[in-house]
């Protein structure tokens, strides 16, 4: 893991890795949101608004990979004082927050015509709600810490966000098993961790297929701003540390002996 | 229920503020890389 740690070596790698996903995101994505708007059936009890679907499940999956990734990076920055885990969570922050908002959004567009109401405090919502407060708090917090300069060298989210982002994860299982524990309007989970050694998705294949390409691409898409925004984070604190290496060099050589 | 009459107009505005968002956040994260890359190239070559 620490190969990666040096960022030299990080941009080598991400300055090829970021058009790759960015392009791929945006092929994948594209055709899978014609193919769930256009071609994919309408279901025979919620009718066209199934569509919704396609944007809102991979938006609520990124809501919560995002705050995942970020409880990773900060555990790695906190523990192994990784200097790229740090800039690795906050990147990951705005993007999380966005597709949180987006899934809350969708989600209200499709229960409008579904249940009748825009919003129901029901437990899947309440807890994706508090997800999309939890980042508002990361991101002022980390915000902070760059401003108070306890952000670290390296750009860093500083050791209270990271904390932050490590104790918010609480919430992502609660986001999972809320439609399991508690009888809510939300539909069970289509998708599940069981899929993946084989278990029989509840959904039909001709809505299946395009969701799995819709949540590839946006995958993708998620990818590729998070390296951008680690880019940009590395870029800012390289330029800050040379401008502030010259600041010390000319004051230095003012105060020296004439 | 009137929406059962216009349900498209839901899947509409739903798949426009779904490309709308990733679209301005694809944009914000690209120009403030850009921003920051050639900050720090003209600082490195100052």
């Amino acid at each position: 893991m620490h190969r990666f740690a040096n960022p030299a070596r990080f941009l080598k790698i991400a300055r090829w890795l970021t058009p790759v996903l960015l392009i791929a995101g945006i092929a994948i994505a594209g055709p899978a949101l014609v193919w769930g708007l256009l071609y994919a059936p309408a279901d025979w009890l919620q009718g066209e608004t199934v569509r919704i679907l396609y944007l809102h499940v991979p938006a609520a999956w990124l809501g919560m990979m995002g705050w995942s990734g970020i409880a990773v990076a900060s555990f790695t920055e906190i523990v192994w004082r990784h200097p790229l885990a740090g800039i690795a969570a906050r990147a990951m922050a705005v993007p999380g927050a966005v597709f949180s908002a987006l899934c809350l959004a969708t989600g209200s567009l499709w229960g409008r015509p579904a249940w009748g109401t825009w919003w129901v405090w029901d437990g899947r919502l309440t807890s994706m709600l508090v997800l999309l407060f939890l980042y508002f708090g990361y991101i002022a917090l980390a915000r902070a810490a760059e401003e108070a300069g306890g952000g670290g060298a390296n750009g860093g989210s500083g050791r209270v966000a990271a904390v932050f982002g490590l104790v918010g994860a609480v919430n992502i299982p609660i986001i999972h098993y809320s439609v399991i524990w508690w009888h809510t309007l939300h539909q069970p989970p289509s998708l599940t961790p069981a899929m993946l050694a084989g278990a029989k998705s509840p959904m039909a294949p001709a809505f299946l297929w395009p969701l799995m390409a819709s949540a590839l691409g946006f995958s993708c898409i998620f990818g590729a701003v998070v390296l951008m925004r680690m880019r940009a984070i590395l870029a800012d604190a390289q330029a800050e540390a040379r401008l502030r290496r010259k600041a010390l060099n000319v004051s230095a050589g003012q105060d020296g002996p004439e | 229920m009137r929406e059962t009459l216009m349900q498209w107009e839901f899947v509409y505005a739903a798949y426009a503020l779904g490309a709308g968002c990733t679209a301005a956040l694809i944009a914000h994260s690209w120009l403030a890389m850009r921003r920051a890359e050639k900050r720090r190239d003209q600082v490195r070559g100052k």
